[in-house]
């Protein structure tokens, strides 16, 4: 219990850190919405999904405290990414063949 | 034997066990929306055509606006947090009311644009809808069932905020006890984060 205490003590951010952090999604949201007009052809939708997973990591790292965490949250969160991949995989490895 | 147990059990109080249950909780509604992302990612796969026509239908300056409003709507959150790590409570208040009137603002966009959308005839089962290819049609299903699920966990993660300000004026939410407000915020983090995706697949991409 004492360590729940420290534990929450210890990671007392600034509000510096979280305007910072939301500075650099709008500017990746900015970015996404002007790149959207531009064609990249087949790279588009690779694109702006890359942007999204750049404005993920941000949120659940900084916003959601996952890297002040114990390593088992940051394990959790990985393992669900994890399979979720395994499953777009394995249902394109069924439907490309149509 | 017992009675002592009992002072044990009350006296306990375990944070991170309920940030982990809630990141448990978290993840089961990353597999819910997952699905209908797998779905999406196969129906757009199989009418590519299709959807490029139907995704040019969609209002992109709404679509970044309230993209914008659910970010900044975070960041209140966040700060909300910090407020009342740092023992400002009403700093913290004020910043709870902010982020539960930026999920508001998100609500009504929402309003117009479908709105809009109903004027023109695109509502599921319409006469104009179901006369169009069928590719379109699972377009227009995907995003009234996708966005529709997400403005229902706006309106719930409202309702949890609406609880916090009363458990924080009320000081159940205090300095020492945060945990409640820390969880709602993790809840409201992943609905901004599931709108992350969604902007682009169904806005941007087309």
């Amino acid at each position: 219990m004492d360590d729940n205490k420290t534990s929450h003590i210890k990671h007392t951010p600034g509000y510096g850190i979280y305007i910072l952090v939301w500075l650099a999604l709008v500017t990746l949201t900015a970015l996404t919405a002007t790149v959207a007009g531009i064609s990249f052809g087949k790279f588009s939708i690779a694109v702006a999904l890359v942007i999204a997973m750049i404005k993920s990591y941000l949120v659940l790292s900084e916003f959601m405290h996952l890297k002040f965490e114990m390593k088992a949250f940051r394990i959790f969160v990985l393992v669900a990414i994890l399979f979720f991949l395994l499953l777009i995989v394995l249902l394109f490895q069924n439907y490309s063949y149509y | 034997m017992t009675t002592e147990n009992e002072v044990v059990v009350h006296a306990h109080r375990d944070d991170v066990g309920a940030r982990m249950g809630m990141w448990l909780f978290l993840l089961s509604e990353f597999l819910l929306f997952g699905g209908l992302f797998l779905m999406y990612s196969i129906y757009r796969f199989n009418h590519q055509h299709d959807f490029h026509i139907a995704a040019e239908g969609m209002n992109i300056f709404l679509g970044t606006a309230n993209t914008l409003i659910l970010l900044t709507s975070s960041l209140t959150m966040a700060l909300a947090i910090t407020a009342m790590q740092k023992g400002n409570k009403i700093l913290s208040l004020v910043l709870q009311i902010v982020t539960f009137l930026f999920g508001l603002a998100f609500l009504v966009n929402k309003f117009f644009e479908w709105r809009a959308e109903f004027r023109e005839g695109n509502y599921p089962g319409s006469p104009l809808l179901t006369a169009k290819p069928s590719g379109q049609i699972l377009y227009y299903g995907l995003y009234y069932t996708m966005v529709g699920l997400h403005g229902v966990h706006v309106i719930v993660g409202m309702t949890i905020i609406a609880f916090m300000i009363r458990f924080t004026i009320k000081g159940i939410i205090n300095k020492d006890d945060y945990v409640k407000l820390e969880n709602a915020g993790l809840y409201w983090h992943l609905v901004d984060i599931i709108w992350i995706f969604l902007f682009p697949l169904f806005y941007l991409i087309t």
